[in-house]
């Protein structure tokens, strides 16, 4: 007893150090209003295409700043939050850029970490993007980074309808059942001590600006990003420039 | 007279029964349930293990690259190949989360192991030419992810645990659990320094 509420402290307390995390509606999200509305758009047909055809879910966020709180542990709880990547393949990916600290981080979801290591995630940084940040060419440095990115995981996954008919019931049952589980232990998904505490902080970068919905600005159709259930375990490499 | 009194005695017997039939259903469920977060809980175990492996695989490669540099400080890399001996000699099972004292020792070591990693990595600062090879680097952000990936690992083994221990200590499952010998289960507790990633300023 005395060590679970030992721990619910320090969810308790984390979750008021924390950041509120941002919930991503677009594959390509600038809350620092840095690239044009047709870079965007740019991006974001480019990521929607990618994400058709090979059911990868590759995104892009950048954010002012960090406000102290670690670049791994914000992006591997944006990407988690956001469910980026299928559920069945992991395979999801955020790069995450926070503007004023100068710090980037692509995340890797576990079902690319195979083609897209540490040390890969790293040299993409390093050799790719850092050198454009640096130039203040924030546009050219996540264009090419996602080239890079891409190619690196080159024909893993194929789109969702390939292989439509794969063995389907028995994992997905078991998942909800331990869902179910682990929910009516706890008494319910939103008991404190959960995953998640967000809206802890008042002025968060959702609400702060409330331009990202506008600035993100795609016009294409077919509707937003949403996540396809793909889970993160830390996998990635942070730089700065 | 007689009618009555067996009347009665079938609804007590009846009522007996129907209590009983519940009280095995919900025995049978809480037992089911603890069974499977205990093994969820042996599930994120060994994805924490996993972490902490991997990371003691890279240092030899580490340490070999580093020593090439003859005038590293040897102090150091001694630090580190002792502190990766000594995680390995300690043999780590699932029984390790009931006893606070294994699970503490298991802690401590590891810790050290961060401890003479970050070190390291702090000398490496010294010598421009180490920093500027294409090999460290790579090893480096190898490091620097499997740091990651424990500190995630063992934030999920915690939210787990969590769940376990709230479920077998609450009443009147708690009852079950220590028929059942389903005991406490350990949490990792932060130790200074050694949940957050070495970082190295480029």
């Amino acid at each position: 007893m005395k060590y679970s509420f030992i721990v619910f402290l320090i969810f308790l307390s984390s979750a008021f150090a924390q950041p509120e995390i941002p919930k991503l509606k677009m594959w390509a999200t600038d809350l620092t209003n840095t690239l044009t509305k047709s870079e965007l758009d740019d991006l974001n047909k480019r990521l929607k295409t990618y994400q058709d055809t090979t059911s990868n879910q590759v995104l892009v966020l950048m954010i002012p700043s960090l406000e102290g709180y670690p670049i791994e542990m914000l992006a591997e709880e944006t990407a988690t939050k956001n469910k980026i990547g299928t559920e069945k393949n992991d395979n999801g990916i955020l790069l995450l850029i926070a503007k004023d600290d100068r710090e980037l981080r692509i995340e890797v979801g576990y079902g690319l970490e195979g083609v897209v290591p540490d040390a890969i995630a790293s040299s993409i940084i390093r050799n790719v993007i850092r050198p454009r940040f640096r130039d203040d060419d924030y546009y050219q440095g996540i264009n090419e980074g996602i080239n890079a990115i891409i190619s690196a995981i080159g024909g893993e996954y194929k789109s969702v309808d390939a292989d439509e008919d794969d063995s389907f019931p028995i994992s997905i049952i078991v998942i909800i059942i331990i869902l179910i589980w682990v929910f009516a232990s706890r008494g319910g998904p939103f008991v404190p001590g959960g995953i998640y505490r967000t809206g802890t902080r008042s002025g968060g970068w959702t609400s702060g600006s409330g331009s990202w919905g506008g600035s993100s600005g795609w016009s294409g159709g077919g509707g937003g990003f949403s996540g396809g259930g793909g889970s993160f375990g830390g996998g990635g490499a942070s730089g700065s420039w | 007279m007689k009618n009555t009194g067996m009347m009665v005695g079938c609804a007590i017997g009846a009522v007996v029964l129907l209590a009983l039939g519940m009280l095995v259903a919900w025995g049978v469920s809480s037992y089911n349930n603890m069974v499977s977060l205990d093994q969820e809980v042996i599930k994120q175990w060994s994805q924490v293990e996993n972490q902490y492996q991997r990371r003691a695989d890279l240092i030899p490669n580490l340490v070999n690259t580093v020593k090439g540099y003859a005038d590293f400080e040897k102090e150091v890399l001694t630090q580190v190949t002792e502190a990766r001996a000594r995680v390995s000699q300690f043999n780590i099972t699932p029984e390790v989360l009931n006893d606070p004292q294994a699970f503490a020792k298991f802690q401590s070591l590891q810790g050290e192991l961060s401890g003479a990693l970050s070190r390291l990595l702090v000398t490496v600062e010294n010598y421009p030419q180490l920093k500027a090879n294409e090999n460290f680097l790579q090893l480096q952000a190898q490091l620097e992810g499997t740091e990651n990936r424990i500190s995630v690992e063992r934030k999920k083994f915690n939210e787990v645990v969590q769940s376990y221990n709230t479920t077998i200590k609450r009443f009147p499952a708690s009852m079950l659990a220590g028929m059942f010998g389903f005991g406490e289960k350990q949490y990792f507790k932060a130790i200074q320094g050694a949940d957050t990633p070495p970082k190295v300023e480029f």
